[in-house]
C-alpha cells in the first residue's frame, strides 16, 4: 500500500525540540512518509508543505502553552488552500495551566482539530489513531 | 602566441574579447552594436575590425561566443506553492542564465493561459509536488500548455508521479524530461534542470535565433552570457587545481534594464545555534532584480530608495534630481555629460546595488520564545565574505566605484540583513568578465590569472 503522509512539527514560537523529533522517528518507523518541519513553525508553513508533499495528515505540536492561541484558524487556512478534509492532530502543552483535558479537546474539536493530545501521551496512541482515521490495515 | 576569441552577443552590443593563452593575458577588447535583426555576423565583422585597430591582425586558434541578443533566454515556470516549487523552479531557470519573464504559482488560469500564448517563452520550465506529493496542479497545467499550444520546448521537472502522465497530456510537444527540483519537501535540487536548460539552449535556441550563422565561423555558442558570468565568479572565487581563487565572493551587475547579483559562498550562519528556515540556499546563486536598472527600470530604482534618498547621495535639489532621472528615462542611450548627470548617475547606481545586494542576501532575526533568544536566518548569510566584484557602464566608467559599491555593504540601519562586513572591491573596468567564463571551459587556468590581473582593486570598504 502506497505510504501515508504526516507534515509534523512545533507550531509558534515554541522551540521544544525533542518531543517532535521523537515523534518523526515513531511516525517512520510505523510506515509513514514524515515530512519534519521542525520547530517555530507558521501555520502557512504546515500549509505550504502540505500542499506540495499532498499530505494525509498536519501534526501540530505545542509544548510553550500558547498552542490555542497558535492554532487559531489553521482549519480555514487549509480550506480556503485547498486542504479541505485534511486530518488535523494537536498534541503536548497546548493551554496554559491545568484545566481539564475533555473541555480543552472540546475547544480544540470546535477549532476545527479531528483529535488533541494530552501531555505525556505516547507515540503509539497517535500511531493508533493515525491508522483508524486514514483507513490503515496492519 | 596563441589568441582566443569570446564573443558576447549582448541585446545592445556585441562585445568582442582577445586573449592569449599561451602566456595567459589580454590582447584587447571591443564593441560594436549587435546586428540580430539582419545578420548577427554584420556586428561582429565590425567589433573585431575595431579590435583590430589597437592590436593589429590576430588569427584566431578558437572562437567562442555567448548570448543575450534578441532578449536573452527567455523563459517562464510554474510551480505549485509560491515559497517552494515555485521558488525552486525560478532559482534553476536564473542559474541557468535565462531571463525569468515570470514564475507562476498553484494552478495556471484562463488568465495565465492568455499571457503564456502572448509572452511565447522559448523554453517553459513545468514543475509542482514533491516526488509522491501533488500531482493534481501539475497535471491541470500542462493540460493547460497543450492547449494552448506554441513550438517551445517544455521541460518537466516536478514530482517524479505525475511526469509520464503530463508527458501524455503534452504529446507532439517537444518535452524533456529531468529530475525533481524539489525531489522531498524543502531539498533543491536544481542541477540536472540546469543541464537541460543549457542542452535545450545549444540545440535549439541559438538556432532559432538567428545565430546559425555565427555558429559556423566560430567554435561553438556555448551559453546564455549570465551563465558565462556564473562560471566565471565560480572559478575566481574556487580556483583551479593549480591557482588558488580568491575565495568566496559577491558579484554585482548593474545593467540599464536588471540588475543581476551573483553569491559564491555557503552563507551558513555564523552561530552554529541559528535556525535556518525557507529553502536551502544554492552555493551559486544568482538573483535577477527586474525592477532595477539604470535606464529602463530607472523607476523601480526611486520606488525602492525615494527620491529623498537619491537627491541626498547626488547633493541636489529633489527638483533638479528627479529632472534628470526623467531625462535618464526618456533618452535610454544617454550618459552622463556633466557634474549634475554624473552624480545622479551615481546615487541610482548606489541605490540599485543596496536595493539588490538587499535583496539577494539573507536576513538574521531574534526571536523571544519560552527558551529565550532564538536566532533565525533566512536566505544566505554574506557577512564574512570579502570580495565584491562589480561590472555595469554606470559602474566601471567612474572614479567613485569603490564608495557605489559601499552601498552594498551591511547597513547598521538595516542590521539584520547578512551584506558583507568588510570587502575588497574589484572593478571589472574592461568588462571581460563573460568572456572569461566562456575561456574557462576549455582554458580555466589563462582565464584564472588574466581576471586576476584585470579586476582592478577599488579600496577596501565598509559601511
Amino acid at each position: 500500500m502506497e505510504k501515508k503522509t504526516l507534515v509534523i512539527g512545533v507550531i509558534g514560537a515554541d522551540v521544544h525540540a525533542v518531543g517532535n523529533q521523537i515523534l518523526y522517528h515513531a511516525f517512520s518507523d510505523a510506515g509513514f512518509n514524515v515530512v519534519n518541519l521542525g520547530v517555530m513553525v507558521s501555520q502557512e508553513e504546515f500549509i505550504n508543505a502540505a500542499i506540495e508533499t499532498n499530505a494525509d495528515a498536519i501534526i501540530v505540536s505545542s509544548l510553550y502553552g500558547q498552542g490555542e492561541l497558535d492554532c487559531r484558524g489553521l482549519r480555514e487556512k487549509c480550506d480556503e488552500a485547498g486542504l479541505e478534509g485534511i486530518l488535523l492532530y494537536v498534541g503536548g502543552n497546548i493551554v496554559i495551566g491545568k484545566q481539564p483535558f475533555d473541555e480543552v479537546e472540546k475547544r480544540f474539536k470546535a477549532m476545527g482539530f479531528d483529535r488533541s493530545f494530552p501531555p505525556g501521551t505516547a507515540p503509539e496512541v497517535d500511531i493508533a489513531a493515525l491508522k483508524e482515521d486514514l483507513h490503515i490495515e496492519d | 602566441m596563441k589568441p582566443v576569441l569570446l564573443i558576447d552577443f549582448g541585446s545592445t552590443y556585441t562585445k568582442v574579447t582577445a586573449v592569449d593563452v599561451d602566456a595567459p593575458r589580454l590582447l584587447g577588447t571591443a564593441n560594436s552594436y549587435t546586428t540580430v535583426q539582419t545578420d548577427i555576423n554584420d556586428g561582429l565583422a565590425d567589433a573585431l575590425d575595431k579590435l583590430e585597430q589597437t592590436t593589429g591582425r590576430l588569427v584566431f586558434c578558437e572562437k567562442y561566443a555567448a548570448s543575450s541578443a534578441a532578449g536573452g533566454l527567455r523563459m517562464l515556470a510554474s510551480g505549485l506553492v509560491p515559497e517552494l516549487t515555485a521558488e525552486a523552479a525560478k532559482t534553476a531557470s536564473l542559474g541557468a542564465g535565462a531571463k525569468v519573464l515570470k514564475t507562476y504559482a498553484f494552478k495556471l488560469t484562463e488568465d495565465d493561459a492568455d499571457e503564456i500564448k502572448r509572452l511565447n517563452p522559448d523554453i517553459f520550465l513545468l514543475v509542482g509536488g514533491t516526488d509522491g506529493g501533488n500531482t493534481d496542479c501539475i497535471t491541470h497545467n500542462a493540460r493547460v500548455l497543450a492547449e494552448i499550444g506554441g513550438s517551445y520546448p517544455v521541460i518537466l521537472a516536478g514530482n517524479r508521479n505525475a511526469a509520464r502522465e503530463c508527458e501524455r497530456i503534452l504529446e507532439g510537444r517537444e518535452v524533456h524530461i529531468t529530475e525533481n527540483v524539489m525531489p522531498k519537501f524543502g531539498t533543491l535540487n536544481i542541477e540536472p534542470t540546469q543541464k537541460e536548460i543549457r542542452e535545450v539552449f545549444l540545440n535549439r535556441i541559438v538556432q532559432a535565433k538567428g545565430m546559425t550563422k555565427a555558429s559556423e565561423l566560430i567554435s561553438g555558442i556555448m551559453m546564455p552570457t549570465p551563465s558565462a558570468v556564473m562560471a566565471a565568479m565560480k572559478l575566481l572565487a574556487e580556483g583551479t587545481k593549480r591557482q588558488n581563487g580568491i575565495g568566496d565572493l559577491v558579484a554585482v551587475d548593474v545593467g540599464g534594464a536588471t540588475t543581476d547579483i551573483y553569491s559564491v559562498a555557503e552563507g551558513l550562519p555564523d552561530d552554529p545555534r541559528t535556525s535556518l528556515k525557507g529553502l536551502p540556499e544554492p552555493y551559486i546563486k544568482r538573483t535577477v532584480e527586474g525592477d532595477i536598472g539604470m535606464r529602463y527600470s530607472i523607476h523601480g530604482i526611486v520606488d525602492a530608495a525615494g527620491i529623498e534618498k537619491i537627491a541626498e547621495i547626488a547633493g541636489l535639489p529633489e527638483e533638479r534630481t528627479s529632472e534628470i532621472i526623467e531625462m535618464f528615462a526618456a533618452n535610454t542611450d544617454m550618459l552622463p555629460n556633466d557634474d549634475e548627470t554624473q552624480r545622479v548617475d551615481e546615487a541610482l547606481a548606489s541605490m540599485a546595488v543596496r536595493t539588490a545586494v538587499t535583496r539577494h542576501a539573507g536576513r538574521l532575526e531574534e526571536v523571544f520564545g519560552i527558551g529565550g533568544l532564538k536566532l533565525v536566518q533566512t536566505g544566505k548569510n554574506l557577512l564574512n565574505v570579502d570580495k565584491f566584484i562589480v561590472t555595469g557602464g554606470s559602474l566601471i566608467h567612474t572614479e567613485h566605484t569603490g564608495r557605489i559599491a559601499s552601498y552594498g555593504f551591511y547597513d547598521e540601519e538595516d542590521e539584520t540583513s547578512l551584506k558583507p562586513k568588510h570587502a575588497e572591491v574589484l572593478v571589472d573596468r574592461k568588462y571581460i568578465i563573460a568572456a572569461m567564463g566562456l575561456l574557462s571551459e576549455h582554458y580555466p587556468d589563462a582565464a584564472l590569472t588574466i581576471m586576476k590581473e584585470e579586476l582592478v582593486k577599488d579600496g577596501t570598504c565598509s559601511k
